[in-house]
């Protein structure tokens, strides 16, 4: 039995090795031992059963001996070839056996055997009955070819969705302004200075306690890195996140606008009476609250209380209710004789009383109340506690070592650490607000603070369902993402053959623009530069494109216009000079004498009074439109058909009838501007340099134009457009081997799309 | 009197180390810069006719060989090493900054088919006419040691093609079939065959590694993925390809030389036609090899010449020959894109600049500026006629200019007359047939 499970998983083996190409060495070589080992197996096996014949019979054996011993005698031994049998036919017992045996297993036999044992359902059995009754032949397989074809077909198709994969990374390397060889290059930039130096160590007492203490803390060593927790808090903060965060700004932005508003138009409000009211509410209000919050939060309570003290000495150091103002005064010439004058000034004086009074609180016995009132915040931080101070020393912009926020004791820090980390997802939000020196930030986290109370109230009264809401999205959103790559995957074969179509429509694009050949061969060799200008101006040799079989008619039309047209290389190559104005500055001025002051085109009139500039101009002009005009050709031959001779003339009649006046040419474009000559004359010289057809990657000749006249050089442009401008489109290193595109470029590509959508 | 002289601050221009940069105070006032077309013309027109000064891409000649260079391998982690195996069945090593020969093997009897250098670059693969593929080590052996092949797998018929796995200890072998083959074994782990009797060449997918471009003598192309026990796909065309190349950087994208005279790039999704005719050659081409940066390609070709084409181009834009250079019969980019090399049948092996005017070596900031300026002028110039005359002008050698005349007559006049058919028979009877359809016959599933 052993040896044949042995022999099983050897074939086993053999099945995955072959089934499997890529397998891997090691793999191979436990295979070859365990082929020997086989082999060693066989033998024990043989000498096994040799001896469980054994039992079979004694005579059996000494037959079998006596055989071989005649063959021995026969000279030469041959050599026993090791050959491997067959022995499952013998040792098993479920297995059909090669030899027949009783004969074929009809299926009938099986369902008789079916029947008896109860384990087999009745719908299974009921199943092989009818398979039973049927008559029906199974269709025969299909051919050979037509089977391969079909593999043949999945397989290709298999291939090329697998390949199509790539379109993302293939289409933006073609629409890439630079590309960067080797593709995995280490990122360029300035690298933080731990990586680069290792060697450093902190040596005085002094680096050694801040170093302490800074990694107690879990403070970064450089000035710009961020702590671990910062980190963390910047990976968690995703893009959904970042979103609601934007929104939540967004919305605590136009809250406060509309608080600042209504403030404003309060503060607007010059009724007296009305303010009064509203400051009698406040306190009101106050005082109610100002015994509990002696309880809840006696920090915030110290602060009122010295609030209260300062109005009062405030009150002190004015007269307002001594009943010394105008009011007062008139008022006490009344009071004799109005009840309620009397009572005002009551009042007034009850009000002097009230906010005189001192108030029992635990501030030291300072007399002085100016020394007072420039201590009061000083002492304000002496009565607080620790805790509250600590954010602010904490804090030290100018010094970076003391980023961040520092506990007094390492060690408690270190104790917290590991609630603080579990927490850090929810809670570094917090930190932020409180750490951060923005105002929108402060705004933020109060917003924050609030929702999330809110939140605890209804997760209060809800039972928990928060929770469960929060995780309910997740798994809607990660639901949402396979969908969408289902949604990919469907889509992926119209893709192909989308793409297809864009690679068709981009081919015949480009197709016409590069019928016209790269390169022009010829017999010459140049050698210097000279030779460059002996080169032959129009490409004679080479046909010229072959005309299109069925060119529309008004293609045709318009071939003659454009050819007039074609690109003028005034258009194209000069920009409208522009007159430079240098102003003739004299170094030395003589601002005392006020005649020099003659303006600048005054002394160049001055300088110029000779030149009569216009009437030369006119001149010039009268003289080309002259030119143009048409004129009378005189075609007259003296003695043709007529005596001819000195002193002797042709007739008259045919002297009329031999002139030709040439047609009139058509008006002058500069007619009607009287301060320009335009020439219309082409000018062939020009022409050799000029482009007569617009070229491929352009649309129209304004386009063409534009990209003409925008300078690339750093006389027109800054540095750094410089830089941009002729950032080249390749860029290898030199000495560097350029693998093939990896898998891992799919993977940037994938992360990319997803971060821009 | 006051007298107003000039003064200046000297912060303004006095620079504090002598390892500032010197400031240069300008004025960009468009007015003080007059003439930039004219004057960036003028100096795009300088920087094409120096372009063709300098353009003097024949680097060096390694000779060694005493029969012709029949294929060359590049090394994958080593830029100064190549290989080269020729038509008596030698093998060399060179080293290609000293350009010398470093070791001489016999590898076979007969022609060295194929060669390829295992990935990891320490050992080689060859391939012969004794229907042998031997295993190499790439260090030469020993003092004493004898030169033997780590080890011989005999083939039942000869072998015309080899490549080896990108990544995997793999690698394909093609006759009269495609075999797989592990490096471990000595029997091919998957063989296959499709109604061909031979193979000129197999090449695997670069990128997408576990598919495979085999060309055949009954003029087709066929692909297959290793991972199934069937091919792909196969176009035949018109005439026969002797060398497929894959694009390194674009998975679906591969490049055949045809005996038409013709390459083709093919989207291997779409065989149907191909998306690139890339014409130019004189006659017949043999093998063509991909930029390792993908954007170009280089083909060597029966008549005498290499040619480089960019990929989405119909011509070329460099053809390279000497007087004494026979028929190309195997290209290789060199792997950081700076070279190409060539072997032929003259027993030479040559080593070309894959820019002819670029100036090698280290170039200090300024030179590299001066450089992508010139280059960015000249792109943007280059549909100016006097511009476009000197930067396309290429000597070619007599025999090879008159070919390409009559070529030109003779596809002319093949145009003209079935203009004519097309002209004198029912409308419609004579379709159109693109130049990317001409070539394709059929497309076999």
């Amino acid at each position: 039995m052993a040896k044949v499970s042995k022999k099983n998983s050897h074939k086993k083996k053999l099945m995955v090795s072959c089934g499997d190409p890529a397998i891997s060495e090691g793999d191979q070589q436990l295979l070859y031992e365990d082929e020997e080992e086989e082999q060693g197996g066989m033998d024990r096996a043989e000498e096994e059963t040799m001896s469980s014949e054994e039992d079979e019979g004694e005579d059996e054996r000494k037959r079998q001996k006596l055989l071989e011993g005649i063959r021995s005698l026969g000279g030469k031994r041959k050599k026993a070839l090791g050959e491997r049998s067959e022995a499952a036919g013998q040792m098993s017992e479920f297995s059909v056996n090669p030899d027949g045996g009783p004969g074929k297993v009809q299926l009938s036999d099986l369902i008789g055997s079916l029947e008896k044992t109860p384990a087999v359902p009745a719908k299974s059995k009921k199943q092989l009955k009818n398979l039973q009754r049927s008559k029906k032949t199974i269709e025969s397989p299909l051919s050979k070819q037509e089977t391969e074809r079909i593999q043949r077909d999945m397989a290709f198709q298999k291939a090329a969705s697998e390949v199509s994969r790539w379109d993302g990374v293939i289409t933006q390397n073609q629409r890439a302004e630079q590309l960067l060889f080797p593709l995995n290059r280490d990122p360029a930039g300035p690298r933080p200075v731990e990586r680069l130096v290792v060697g450093w160590k902190a040596r005085t007492p002094l680096e050694q306690e801040i170093f302490a203490l800074l990694s107690a803390n879990k403070q970064p060593l450089i000035d710009p890195i961020l702590t671990p927790a910062e980190e963390a808090s910047v990976k968690a903060m995703s893009l959904e996140e970042a979103k609601i965060r934007r929104a939540e700004l967004q919305k605590a932005r136009a809250l406060q606008s509309y608080y600042e508003a209504k403030a404003r138009r309060e503060r607007k409000i010059k009724s007296k009476k009305y303010h009064k009211v509203q400051n009698k509410a406040k306190r009101k209000e106050f005082l109610k609250h100002f015994e509990e919050m002696v309880q809840m939060d006696p920090a915030v309570a110290l602060q009122e209380l010295n609030k209260m003290e300062l109005a009062r000495m405030q009150e002190r150091m004015t007269l307002k209710h001594q009943n010394s103002s105008k009011w007062a005064k008139s008022k006490a010439i009344m009071a004799k004789y109005d009840e309620e004058a009397r009572k005002a000034m009551q009042q007034q004086l009850e009000m002097n009383k009230e906010l005189t009074q001192r108030l029992i609180t635990p501030l030291n016995d300072d007399d002085d109340e100016e020394e007072e009132k420039e201590e009061a915040a000083a002492d304000e931080a002496d009565m607080l506690p620790d805790f509250v101070n600590d954010a602010v020393d904490g804090r030290d912009a100018s010094n970076p070592w003391m980023k961040g926020k520092l506990s007094a004791e390492p060690a408690q820090q270190q104790l917290s650490d590991a609630l603080t980390e579990a927490a850090q997802a929810s809670v570094s939000e917090e930190e932020e607000c409180q750490a951060g020196e923005t105002e929108e930030e402060a705004l933020l986290g109060e917003f924050n603070s609030r929702r999330k109370l809110h939140q605890a109230q209804e997760s209060d009264a809800a039972g928990g369902v928060l929770p469960e809401e929060v995780t309910e999205d997740r798994a809607a959103a990660v639901e949402s993402e396979a969908s969408d790559s289902d949604d990919s995957c469907l889509l992926e074969s119209p893709s192909i053959s989308r793409g297809r179509e864009n690679v068709l429509k981009e081919t015949k694009a480009t197709d016409h623009s590069e019928r016209s050949a790269l390169l022009e061969e010829r017999l010459m060799r140049i050698r210097t530069v000279e030779d460059l200008e002996l080169l032959p101006h129009e490409p004679s040799d080479e046909p010229s494109q072959p005309p299109t079989t069925k060119a529309p008619p008004s293609e045709e039309k318009h071939l003659g216009k454009r050819k007039k047209k074609g690109i003028e290389l005034k258009e194209v190559l000069t920009k409208e000079t522009k007159l430079i104005k240098v102003p003739f500055t004299p170094t030395v001025t003589d601002s005392e004498d006020p005649e020099a002051k003659i303006d600048q085109r005054g002394l160049i009139k001055e300088a110029f009074a000779g030149d009569d500039v216009i009437s030369d101009f006119l001149k010039d002009k009268r003289r080309k439109e002259d030119e143009g005009k048409s004129k009378v050709i005189d075609l007259t031959l003296p003695g043709w058909g007529d005596w001819g001779g000195v002193g002797l003339k042709p007739p008259k009649r045919k002297r009329r009838r031999f002139r030709v006046k040439s047609a009139p040419p058509p008006p002058r474009k500069d007619q009607h501007l009287p301060s320009v000559i335009i020439s219309e004359k082409r000018n062939t010289s020009v022409s050799l340099h000029q482009v007569h057809s617009l070229p491929f990657p352009f649309e129209n000749h304004a386009q063409f134009e534009s990209c003409i006249r925008s300078p690339l050089g750093r006389a027109w442009n800054t540095e750094r457009t410089v830089k941009k401008v002729t950032k080249p489109r390749v860029v290898t290193q030199l000495g560097a081997i350029i693998d093939p595109m990896a898998e891992e470029e799919l993977l940037k590509n994938n992360k990319k799309v997803v971060a821009s959508s | 009197m006051k007298v107003k002289v000039l003064s200046r601050n000297p912060d303004d221009y006095v620079r504090e180390t002598k390892h500032d940069i010197q400031r240069v105070p300008r004025n960009y006032d468009p007015s003080l810069h007059p003439f930039e077309v004219s004057r960036e013309y003028t100096r795009a027109l300088n920087a094409t006719k120096l372009e063709r000064v300098f353009a003097k891409p024949f680097l060096a000649s390694l000779d060694g060989h005493r029969d012709g260079v029949n294929c060359l391998a590049k090394h994958p982690r080593s830029l100064s090493t190549l290989l080269s195996g020729s038509c008596d069945g030698e093998v060399k090593v060179w080293n290609l900054t000293k350009h010398e020969c470093v070791r001489t093997l016999q590898a076979h009897e007969g022609f060295v088919r194929g060669m390829v250098v295992r990935y990891c670059g320490s050992s080689f693969f060859t391939i012969g006419d004794d229907k042998t593929i031997k295993h190499w080590k790439m260090e030469a052996p020993g003092y004493g040691e004898e030169e033997e092949p780590l080890n011989t797998i005999l083939g039942k018929a000869v072998f015309t093609g080899l490549d080896h796995h990108q990544k995997s200890a793999v690698f394909a072998t093609c006759g009269h079939q495609v075999d797989i083959w592990d490096e471990q074994r000595s029997t091919p782990i998957r063989s296959f065959t499709w109604g061909v009797d031979s193979f000129s060449s197999v090449r695997f997918n670069p990128v997408e590694t576990e598919l495979l471009g085999s060309c055949a003598s009954d003029r087709s192309i066929v692909l297959y993925d290793m991972r199934e026990s069937t091919p792909l796909k196969k176009v035949i065309m018109t005439m026969r390809t002797n060398t497929i190349s894959w694009n390194p950087m674009e998975a679906y994208y591969f490049t055949c030389a045809n005996e038409d005279y013709n390459l083709y790039t093919y989207d291997m999704r779409y065989l149907e036609n191909p998306v690139k005719v890339h014409v130019d050659h004189v006659s017949a081409v043999l093998d063509v090899d991909y930029s390792p940066t993908g954007r170009e390609f280089v083909s060597a070709s029966f008549d005498k010449t290499i040619r480089i084409f960019p990929k989405d181009s119909a011509s070329s834009r460099e053809v390279y020959h000497t007087k004494r250079m026979q028929h190309v019969i195997c290209v290789k980019w060199s792997a950081d894109s700076k070279y190409i090399l060539s072997g032929s049948d003259e027993m030479n092996i040559r080593l070309w600049k894959a820019n002819a005017a670029e100036k090698l070596g280290v170039l200090s900031p300024r030179e590299k500026q001066a450089i992508h300026y010139s280059q960015k002028l000249k792109e943007k110039f280059q549909h100016h006629p006097q511009i476009k005359r000197i930067a396309r002008h290429r000597h070619l050698p007599k025999v090879i200019h008159h070919q390409r005349k009559e070529l030109r007559v003779m596809k002319e006049a093949r145009r003209r007359k079935e203009m004519n058919v097309r002209k004198h028979s029912k409308p419609g009877s004579v379709p159109v047939v693109s130049e990317k359809e001409k070539h394709v016959v059929s497309v076999v599933k």
